[in-house]
């Protein structure tokens, strides 16, 4: 009896400790060290970790999310102003623009693009600017490169870019922004834009195939003819016709400066093989520098003690200032002092730490979509309570991308320019519901596309002129999807009453072809057979791996297949390409899916393409649009709705798609992010104790039984 | 009559065991231990479970297109049963018998207005006016009802059993483990047609995120449960016996190749191997396009592969242990005396060898079936197991577990599969136990 | 003792060169190495001429298995099976698909994987062994017969199961521990907790039984009667003889899985953002990333061979008896 008192006693310290110490402000699941608590640290994640950091060679979004602080190309988008506009971010202004003719004559801004052979642009940067402190620029008194040449020895102690003791920083040149176009060209490189700048800008194939043999780093000092050094805060491109676009490439990390020394520096075979390379420790002028890399776990920003001044926006939308998004202005940017990428491959855990206070913005999974949000009377959206309880704040933004189903135009089935095929495909355009689909498997997060453009990019239509004739009526206030019934006499007319073909008498079967696998895909390729099933058509599902729909796609194999595209920038011109005869993607290998080929469509997109935003392009686009509509070679789905939840500490916060460096602009206010994680992170204990009562509870007569035993065999 | 690779494969195995057992029924040597598992209760209630489980497979491996349908859906006969509860598909969540939907909607009423509210099921309890109040007691009174009904069946199908084999009496009566037997399979007929009649009015166990009921789904990956716990072991049982007894008898040079292929085989980590397969079979069907144009036959395939290279990855273990028995098995006797006679070899291995160690691979049979069944869960969620279009526990704990984020919680779904996932499971490794403690020659010399 | 172990090293090359085989055709029969270069280069804008590139420098450019176009031994050599597999028997992983050095990735993730590994061996070696006495010394009691059920109850519950429902109560509701996540050094504890507790957990079911089995094995031979009879108390023969002798077969067990342990576990690791090297094989599955696939299986197997031949040396220093010929 006497040992099962102690226990018992030792059972109840126990309780009192662990009540007592829950009665503290303990944060048990902290994932955190404590020191970080009240500094400005931002914390956000990453699912897969960046392949490519290096601002010649990433195009992705995830990956410009941490390079967009890094890199400064000479332009950037306006944080608050809309329509989206460009900026100067390193550049003194805006470029000066000037014409020429093909023997060299310039031309005034009026002339007709048929007649411009070159466009030069004339780029003026701000002075001293200077790079981020890097031991690539480190010297020592006689000013030789430190670093350039590491001995093995000093290799040995050298396992991150931290284990570098000595750093320096220099002053940004016009070199080094011709330097980067010059590695756009490399082909080591793998630029994603080297064949498409190769076709813009002058002199760039002639100097890729001149260096193609050389290294990387003895490419600064051979010229490029189209790539002029003016001086030191000046340099001149210059680029093949009329381009208006190409304004918004020099917004993109592709243009921003590249220190030849970095290279050298990371060409070192003893670095390579420890990983430490420049495509995974940027070296960039922006706000932000990266000095913790380690993508199996985490990536840290810091912020630049080299930055320029830059200044909060002191302008904005209309509504801005009562949003108090100018609250800020002219204040010194960045605010954050810290930003922390940790990887989360799963969102559930992703989920639930937003909700403990421990990331500070998130996203809505579709499972969690009803716990977060809930639709008002008119198709508005709010918060639920409990989000609304914590201090949630939503915001929304239609995404300037679009998902389209495309027909692949050269198979003999679907595609073609007969009125067959193009009444077949309308008919499927009404009948595949894309508003339903936005319900059931987006939560209502998008909206049904009417043609090429979404929401937000030159040449959108709004109201009724906006829909899309062949597939909506106008009624009530708002496009209506056509009845089944006009889809069902579309098939007859073009042979397919009931979905029977007549030449054949047999079911028409057609066939989708899809890299999808997931667990939720199941669901979504069925509703697609039942969309296609109320015509009478029999949807077969070719299921494959990516590679293999990759494959299909190139060889015009495909039939039916879903794809999507996002705005590399907001220009029109960035979406009709993909439907322009010249870039097909069997012929050409180009971006045109859909292998979709009108010549009027082409004559008009070569028109368009040039042309500066104004009511004649707009003429043309809306020309454009009806030419699709008619021939529907897409059938339009949807543009999704982007839902994003930031918690009360978390400020100054507007959604801009195109602009990738907005972390410079935002505020966290750490002391009431302590707060509340501290109150809503209070550890429960009490299960833990009845467990281990319960536990004690089976113990005692197991043990008495074995006492009884033992006494019994003794004896 | 539409026979897919599987179907064919699992008649096979049935046919297969229906001969063996045949081939067993006089052998004077197993009659213990068959007597040992026949007498035990716990033994004789799991099998009677997998029996049960074994049949809704079966019922789900005749597949066929229906005839009066103009869908090219290649469906079973469990699918034609229950053609009700497959397309009564509600919009998305629903909780177990639940009569309203599980997330709020924007309905318009009568008079015009706007409400934002959960929206009553299209199906699930749509026969009540007024839910609120009625549905408990509707749903005891439905569960009562198909409860006696299915109770009735089993008296009457009782009653006709005894009367057919009246000599027989003592035996189905009086055995030691007759009681729980007739237990369970009461418990069992009666609680299934309860569960069927309810289904018609309501979703036994909700539905999912895209509204298609979860009972249904649940009962459907049964099959793909039995598949590859079974599959598997056809597959890799003549692979194991053979190079297993193979090495041990013949030794030398034999020993030497065999022992070097398992261990090459074993030495690479299985999930791996499965990963690289899985996506061999993706290319084959993408080159292969004309001969899957259903969504059935193409998961179908995969399944089978998962099957084959399930089977590949796990018959080094079996072979192992065969080989060491045969090498002792070797030395005695008789097998020496048969082989200083001159009898062959292959009749020494048919006559000596073989049936000496059926209890070994008996054993493993059944031990291999629950890990195989639980594998497949973790497979999926790797996206190297089954099509994602196939029903199965693996699938629905995959698109679960997302779920359990949400508040309030969804748990139907995944709380029906880990039931029925657990019941096949408990009962397969009860009855292993059963089989092993009786085949086992030390465990018999134990007791 | 060592002519044995550099005869089995010897003979371990065989077999890697088998594995080595094996997973080069089953992974090259899937993939050409186009389908690589585009799986890398992404899908906006990308040429033929990028993919030849990369193929180029990658060294995915040569003929896979004989290169008819170079004279005599070349013809070997300048192969892509040649060029990639030969380095792996120096340990050299070369750099992935996706242009990123692998050896030393494996250096560093390595130690996570351990982290959570290694504690769950041994917490669940103590807790297996521990269960499994108890029900030994209370064999025939209620106590052992309702663990025995609970034992089968355990074993039958997929270890998802025990993930999502830990992670969901331990967690969410509880507020215990970190969801997920991983860090250096010390603050590594808190992250560990939970998914060594988790595994532990999923493994009593068949520890547990395994252990018992051993023991009762044991309990039953002549020795432990005739201890019994000296007089020695049920505790002192468990402890004293049962086991220790069972310690014998426990830990060859042990020894076997051992090197294994550097793979890590692959759904605890991705459930729980532990950056080891089972969720970094896991990444490389759904990346498609073959160069990593290809090193991981033959990490395995080495790993593999290895614990045998430890296995072996463990059986003759506890075991005198036995001789390794």
């Amino acid at each position: 009896m006497k040992r099962t008192s102690q226990k018992t006693c030792l059972l109840l310290t126990l309780i009192v400790s662990l009540v007592l110490s829950g009665c503290d402000d303990l944060q048990l699941n902290n994932p955190y060290s404590d020191s970080e608590a009240g500094q400005t640290v931002l914390y956000s994640s990453f699912t897969e970790r960046p392949k490519h950091l290096d601002p010649a060679i990433s195009y992705s979004a995830n990956e410009y999310a941490l390079i967009g602080q890094i890199y400064e190309p000479p332009f950037q988008y306006h944080y608050l102003k809309r329509p989206y506009t460009l900026e100067p971010l390193t550049a003194e202004k805006m470029p000066d623009i000037s014409y020429f003719d093909a023997e060299g004559k310039q031309l005034s801004d009026k002339v007709d693009a048929e007649n411009i052979a070159f466009t030069e642009y004339l780029i003026t940067l701000q002075q001293g600017i200077k790079f981020q402190p890097h031991p690539a620029f480190a010297k020592d008194k006689q000013g030789n490169f430190l670093f350039h040449q590491l001995s093995q020895q000093q290799l040995d102690s050298i396992n991150s870019l931290v284990d570098f003791k000595v750093a320096d920083s220099r002053e940004v040149t016009a070199e080094d922004y011709i330097y980067q176009i010059k590695r756009l060209a490399h082909p080591k490189i793998h630029s994603p834009v080297a064949e498409l700048m190769k076709q813009h800008i002058v002199g760039l194939t002639e100097f890729s195939k001149q260096i193609a043999k050389k290294k990387l780093v003895n490419i600064a000092s051979i010229p490029i003819s189209g790539v002029e050094f003016v001086n030191q805060y000046q340099y001149r491109i210059r680029i093949k016709g009329k381009y208006p676009q190409f304004i918004y490439w020099l917004a993109m990390p592709f243009f921003s400066p590249m220190a030849w020394e970095a290279d050298v520096f990371y060409s070192q075979q003893g670095l390579i093989d420890k990983n430490i390379t420049l495509d995974w420790y940027p070296v960039g002028t922006g706000p932000y520098m990266l000095v913790e890399n380690n993508p199996n776990r985490r990536m840290v920003l810091e912020k630049n003690p080299e930055f320029h001044p830059a200044y909060y926006p002191s302008e904005g939308e209309e509504g801005d200032r009562e949003r108090g998004l100018l609250e800020d202005a002219g204040e010194k940017l960045p605010f954050i002092d810290k930003v922390v990428y940790i990887l989360e491959k799963e969102t559930i855990p992703y989920w639930n730490k937003f909700l403990q206070g421990y990331y500070d913005a998130s996203g809505i999974a579709s499972d969690s979509f009803d716990q977060a949000v809930q639709f008002t009377g008119q198709g508005g959206e709010e918060l639920t309570p409990l989000m609304k309880g914590k201090g949630i704040q939503l915001q929304t933004a239609v995404a300037t991308s679009t998902f389209y189903m495309g027909f692949n135009m050269l198979n003999p089935e679907v595609g073609g320019d007969s009125e067959r095929a193009r009444k077949l495909r309308r008919a499927i355009a009404i009948a595949m519901d894309y508003e339903e689909h936005i319900a059931i498997f987006m939560n209502g997060r998008g909206v049904s596309a009417q043609g090429v453009l979404p929401p937000g990019i030159y040449g959108y239509q709004t109201g009724q002129a906006g829909i899309n004739p062949y597939v909506y009526d106008w009624g009530n206030g708002q496009a209506q999807r056509k009845s089944i019934e006009v889809a069902k006499q579309l098939m007859i007319e073009a042979g397919y009453a009931e979905g029977i073909d007549n030449k054949t008498g047999e079911a028409l079967i057609l066939y989708f072809d899809t890299a999808a696998s997931g667990p939720d895909d199941r669901a979504r390729l069925n509703w697609y057979r039942k969309q296609f099933e109320k015509l009478g058509i029999q949807l077969v599902i070719r299921a494959t791996d990516y590679n293999r729909f990759q494959q299909k796609m190139r060889s015009g194999n495909a039939q039916i297949f879903i794809w999507g595209w996002n705005a590399d920038y907001p220009d029109p011109e960035n979406f009709f390409f993909l439907l322009y005869g010249g870039h097909g993607k069997v012929k050409y290998g180009g971006e045109n899916a859909a292998n979709y080929q009108n010549a009027e469509f082409d004559r008009l997109f070569e028109q368009m393409r040039n042309m500066e935003n104004g009511s004649e392009r707009l003429k043309i686009i809306r020309k454009m649009e009806a030419i699709v509509r008619y021939d529907a070679p897409w059938l339009f789905g949807l543009h999704p709705k982007n839902f994003s939840l930031y918690h009360s500490w978390y400020q100054n916060l507007k959604p801009n798609l195109m602009a990738n460096n907005t972390m410079k602009y935002k505020r966290i206010d750490a002391l009431k992010r302590v707060e509340l994680r501290k109150k809503w992170n209070r550890p429960v204990f009490w299960p833990l104790i009845v467990l281990v009562i319960m536990f004690g509870a089976i113990l005692i007569p197991a043990i008495n039984a074995y006492r009884r035993r033992a006494k019994e065999t003794m004896q | 009559m539409t026979i897919l690779w599987t179907d064919a494969l699992i008649f096979f195995l049935v046919l297969m065991m229906l001969v063996l057992g045949f081939y067993l029924r006089g052998k004077e040597h197993l009659r213990r231990p068959i007597g040992k598992v026949t007498a035990s209760r716990v033994g004789m209630m799991s099998l009677v479970i997998l029996v049960f489980f074994g049949m809704i497979g079966l019922l789900d491996s005749i597949h066929f297109k229906p005839a009066n349908d103009k869908s090219n859906e290649i469906i079973s006969l469990l699918d034609y049963w229950t053609t009700s509860i497959r397309q009564q598909q509600e919009k998305t969540y629903s909780s177990p018998f639940a009569a309203y939907s599980y997330s709020k909607e924007n309905i318009t009423t009568d008079d015009g207005r706007q409400l934002w509210t959960y929206p009553r099921l299209k199906y699930g309890g749509a026969h009540l006016k007024n839910p609120d109040i009625k549905k408990t007691h509707d749903i005891m009174q439905k569960a009562a009802i198909g409860f006696t009904k299915g109770a009735g069946l089993f008296a009457f199908f009782f009653i006709l059993l005894l009367s057919f084999f009246k000599e027989r009496k003592q035996t189905i009566l009086k055995g030691t483990a007759a009681k729980p037997v007739w237990m369970i399979i009461f418990i069992i007929v009666s609680g299934s047609y309860m569960l069927i009649d309810l289904s018609g009015f309501y979703h036994v166990l909700g539905t999912d995120k895209v509204g298609e009921d979860v009972f249904y789904q649940a009962v459907k990956s049964i099959r793909t449960g039995l598949v590859i716990g079974s599959l598997t072991t056809l597959i890799m049982l003549p692979l194991a016996i053979i190079f297993g007894i193979m090495a041990g008898f013949f030794r030398g040079w034999v020993d030497d190749v065999i022992q070097y292929i398992y261990t090459t085989l074993n030495s690479i980590p299985g999930v791996l191997l499965i990963a690289a397969s899985i996506l061999m079979v993706q290319v084959y069907m993408a080159n292969n396009e004309d001969q899957f144009t259903s969504l059935v036959v193409r998961a179908d395939m995969r399944l089978l592969f998962l099957c084959l290279i399930l089977g590949v990855t796990s018959w080094t273990g079996l072979c192992r242990l065969l080989r060491a028995e045969t090498l002792k098995l070797r030395e005695m006797e008789y097998v020496q005396a048969a082989q200083a006679l001159g009898v062959r070899r292959r009749i020494i291995l048919m006559r000596h060898i073989l049936p000496n160690v059926m209890h070994i691979i008996l054993i493993s049979v059944v031990l291999d079936f629950s890990s195989l069944v639980l594998a497949e869960a973790v497979l999926s969620y790797i996206n190297i197991g089954v099509d994602p279009t196939t029903y199965s526990w693996g699938n629905m704990i995959n698109s679960a577990r997302l779920e359990m984020a949400r508040e309030p919680i969804v748990w139907w779904s995944l709380m029906a599969s880990f039931l029925f996932m657990f019941t096949l499971v408990l009962a397969a490794n009860i009855f292993a136990d059963t089989v092993r403690d009786a085949f086992d020659p030390r465990r018999a010399d134990n007791d | 003792m060592i002519q044995y172990i550099i005869r089995r090293f010897l003979y371990a090359i065989p077999l890697l060169f088998g594995v080595n085989v094996l997973t080069f055709v089953l992974f090259f029969i899937v993939n050409s190495p186009d389908d690589m270069a585009r799986m890398q280069l992404g899908q906006k804008h990308v040429t033929e001429q990028a993919v030849e590139n990369w193929k180029q420098q990658r060294g995915y450019h040569l003929p896979l298995l004989w290169n008819d176009q170079q004279q005599g031994i070349k013809k070997v050599k300048e192969t892509i099976f040649y060029q990639k597999s030969v380095n792996l028997f120096l340990f050299q992983f070369g750099i992935s698909d996706s242009g990123r050095n692998i050896g030393a990735d494996i250096k560093q993730r390595m130690w996570p994987s351990l982290a959570v590994a290694l504690p769950t061996l041994l917490v669940g070696l103590l807790v297996n062994i521990t269960v499994a006495l108890m029900m030994v010394l209370f064999r025939g009691s209620y106590l052992e017969f309702s663990s025995i059920v609970l034992c089968v109850i355990l074993m039958s519950i997929s270890s998802l199961f025990y993930i999502i429902g830990g992670q969901f109560v331990i967690g969410k509701l509880l507020k215990l521990v970190p969801i997920s996540g991983y860090d250096g050094g010390l603050d590594a504890i808190k992250f560990l907790v939970l998914p060594v507790i988790i595994s532990v957990i999923a493994g009593i079911g068949s520890g547990a039984r395994w252990y018992r089995t051993l023991f009762l094995e044991e309990v039953n031979k002549d020795y432990v009667r005739t201890a019994r009879a000296k007089g020695l108390t049920e505790t002192q023969t468990l402890f004293r003889h049962v086991l220790q002798n069972a310690l014998i077969p426990i830990l060859t067990g042990v020894v076997v899985v051992l090197p294994l342990l550097f793979m890590g576990s692959l759904i605890l690791e991705s459930f729980f953002s532990i950056p080891g090297l089972g969720s970094y094989t896991i990444d490389a599955i759904n990346r498609q990333d073959f160069a990593i696939v290809r090193s991981m299986v033959f990490l395995g197997s080495v790993l593999y061979i290895f614990g045998l031949l430890l296995t072996d040396i463990s059986y003759t220093i506890v075991d005198p008896r036995v001789r390794l010929s």
